[in-house]
């Protein structure tokens, strides 16, 4: 019966991570579901740029009340996650805070895991007056409501939840220290959790006991729970944000991909000795679609990178056509493509592995062509986010397909392009007249 | 205005069996618009200044196909690019200057993956180099004190880093450099790139090139500095909506250089 605890806590800990691991293998199969692209040269550069943003933090400064505070909250999570350490430890062997023999190490770590929490619960408290208080503009767009809303809401509950669990937990164990009931050896200081004590000490051994044990199972039930919520939410940054950096693009941001399967078919065309009449070889490969009219079109990284973005909005606080009021928001960009993606992955799973088509696309069902091309291509966007996410990407892919596969570009661009073709230059002018100015005055 | 302008063209240098030291890329912009053909004009009163051997392509030039490939059509942006590498491979060009951010961009970014391989630069950076070089100077002193707000094309900056050539020469004209809210990394649109100067805005509350102007506004400059033809028309457009165009003059980091030479 002794072993009862251990049992259940082990199995808490499969059911919990398995559901997990269930989880990330999804979310791998969906991204799998994107074209190829390299991202795997410069591994130097890479990781230097996943310390410099996803580590460091880097972007997440140019706003820098929103930017500390995260940072509080970040290095909070880290850090205090060393005690989850101890405490899944503690809950396999049967054990009770298994760290104590560190000593002085362990005084200082348990009394920074308690000053950290507090800061937690303080820029959680600080996050939701800004969201839902102050409502910052950023949180109150159009994409953000319901479930984005939501779910932004619900992190910040569970953050306090756990923060204080975590607190009481310590404040009922530094009682039961100080009433020296078997079990709860001296160790640990608690600068914050002593505070607790006003309401603590009037309680009965046997009450605090069960305190502090509901508060440590409860702990580690919310970690598990909150482990297996990321994949829903947009908190899956937490995961992503440091994959997403490290295949980030090392290029100027004014660099676009150049089409290769174009590229071939140009050569072909402006080579002289090339047979325009020939027939294609017969292992010529089927011709690529051109740009992204759905999910599959698009390449693993834009997949990446709609799974990690975080809803903050800063892409598009900054966006030119958004602050003048067009619908285009790179944010829902992103989040469009993620809910088509999960779409997508669930039609598979649905349909044993193959996609059935289901009518819908991304283009037109979640992404509207007035948002396409309201886009000026400025890379704002690019450059305001702060896990190294490309929205303008998707919006050039998919300006390609309307372009390249349907014909369907607005028609003063047709113009602009037409001009192009017959005059080289976007206006009705005669490529003849193109030095004319030297001579005028 | 001083005499005629030296254009040699690259053909005529190819006849003459010259090979020039770089070449000046006009865009279709600084060929064809009227207020953009006064910056180019500007521009080659500076390298004729400071006697640089330069040249044009001339009718040889096309667009580089920035605009088609912003608007999805990547077959004519090829298109345009393999043409355009063909003649500028075929004069053995090693080095470009061009006052078009877009162009700048494309043929430094985007070429080399076709074929062109070229030392490309923005006229910003090269008229920098030239000031360190000693061959010009900029001693007119038309702009002590006068404030000029500098507009970042987004091409230019964001897109390729370059936020401090053309602020390093406007502070050598002894002018006041004032800066807009949103500036360098952070340097708001004037809503022309991703082929918006060739169609209407989407339905809005405003142009975005209005929304720029206010910021320019803001500053309360005597001078709004752009170093892109296509940012130069919108801001002149957006303070000619706001009734300025008066007080407010839009120029070319180029036009102020000139300017200061009494070119
Ligand atoms: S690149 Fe397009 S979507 Fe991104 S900020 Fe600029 S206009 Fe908005
Ligand atoms: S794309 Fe980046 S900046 Fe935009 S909402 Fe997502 S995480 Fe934030």
């Amino acid at each position: 019966m002794d072993f009862l605890p251990n049992i259940i806590f082990g199995l808490l800990l499969i059911v919990g991570i398995g559901f997990f691991a269930r989880n990330i293998g999804r979310l791998k199969s969906v991204i799998a579901l994107g074209r190829p692209e390299d991202r795997g040269d410069q591994s130097g550069k890479r990781w230097a740029q996943m310390a410099r943003i996803a580590l460091g933090q880097s972007k997440m400064v140019v706003r820098p009340i929103a930017g500390i505070m995260h940072i509080i909250v970040y290095l909070g999570f880290i850090i205090i996650n060393i005690e989850v350490l101890e405490i899944i430890l503690d809950g396999l062997l049967g054990t009770h805070r298994i760290f104590a023999p560190l000593g002085k190490v362990y005084d200082v770590l348990i009394g920074t895991f308690e000053i950290l929490a507090l800061l937690v619960i303080l820029a959680v408290v600080i996050f939701w007056i800004r969201r839902n208080v102050i409502r910052l503009k950023r949180f109150v767009t159009p994409e953000m409501k319901g479930w984005p809303k939501r779910d932004a809401d619900y992190i910040l509950y569970i953050e306090v939840v756990l923060m204080a669990l975590f607190l009481t937990m310590n404040g009922a164990d530094y009682q039961l220290q100080q009433l020296q009931v078997a079990d709860y050896i001296q160790a640990g200081s608690f600068p914050v959790s002593q505070f607790l004590s006003p309401f603590l000490e009037g309680m009965s051994a046997e009450s605090l006991v069960l305190l502090e044990r509901t508060a440590w199972w409860l702990h580690i039930t919310g970690i598990l729970f909150f482990l297996n919520y990321l994949y829903y939410s947009k908190h899956l940054h937490i995961l992503l944000a440091f994959p997403n950096t490290y295949y980030g693009s090392l290029e100027p941001k004014g660099k676009f991909n150049n089409l290769e399967a174009v590229t071939k078919e140009v050569k072909l065309m402006m080579d002289p000795t090339a047979d325009p009449f020939a027939a294609p070889p017969a292992d010529a490969p089927v011709p690529e679609k051109f740009g992204a009219s759905d999910i599959m079109d698009l390449k693993w990284i834009q997949l990446l990178n709609a799974y990690t973005c975080t809803e903050c909005g800063r892409c598009t606080s900054e966006c030119p056509a958004n602050q003048t009021g067009k619908k285009l928001s790179p944010r829902a960009i992103m989040m469009a493509t993620r809910d088509r993606a999960e779409e997508v992955g669930k039609n598979i799973l649905q349909n044993k592995g193959s996609f059935t088509p289901d009518g819908k696309q991304l283009l037109d069902d979640h992404i509207s062509r007035e948002e396409l091309w309201a886009c000026t291509s400025c890379n704002a966007c690019v450059e305001a986010c702060p896990v190294s996410i490309d929205p303008l990407s998707i919006i050039m892919d998919m300006r390609q397909y309307l372009v390249m596969e349907k014909s369907e570009a607005p028609t003063e661009l047709n113009v602009m392009m037409t001009n192009i073709e017959n005059n080289g230059a976007p206006w009705p002018f005669n490529q003849m007249d193109r030095l004319n100015w030297k001579n005028e005055n | 205005m001083s005499d005629t302008l030296q254009v040699p063209t690259m053909a005529e240098m190819m006849a003459q069996g010259k090979e020039p030291e770089i070449l000046f890329w006009v865009g279709c912009s600084g060929s064809f618009d009227d207020r953009a053909k006064k910056i180019t004009k500007a521009f080659v009163r500076i390298l004729n200044k400071a006697g640089i051997n330069f040249a044009v392509l001339g009718t040889e030039e096309s667009c580089s196909g920035d605009p088609a490939k912003r608007a999805g059509n990547e077959f004519l942006f090829q298109m345009q690019a393999m043409t355009n590498i063909q003649v500028l491979n075929g004069y053995n060009i090693k080095k470009i200057v061009t006052t078009c951010p877009h162009c700048f961009n494309t043929l430094k970014n985007e070429y080399p993956g076709l074929g062109g391989n070229y030392q490309v630069l923005h006229h910003t950076s090269f008229l920098k180099q030239l000031l360190e070089e000693g061959k010009i100077g900029l001693e007119g002193g038309s702009y002590k004190g006068k404030r000029i707000t500098y507009h970042d094309p987004c091409y230019l900056g964001r897109a390729n880093g370059i936020f401090e050539a053309p602020r390093e020469l406007i502070r050598k004209l002894d002018a006041e450099l004032v800066e807009m809210k949103s500036c360098k990394q952070r340097g708001l649109c004037c809503g022309a790139g991703g082929a918006q100067m060739f169609k209407e805005p989407e339905k809005g509350d405003k142009d975005v090139n209005i929304e720029r102007t206010e910021q320019a506004l803001e500053t309360q400059p005597d001078i709004i500095a752009a170093a892109c033809p296509f940012c130069n028309t919108m801001m002149t457009d957006g303070v000619k909506g706001k009734e300025k165009e008066q007080s407010i003059k839009v120029v070319d980091v180029a036009e102020l250089i000139a300017d200061a030479e009494d070119l």
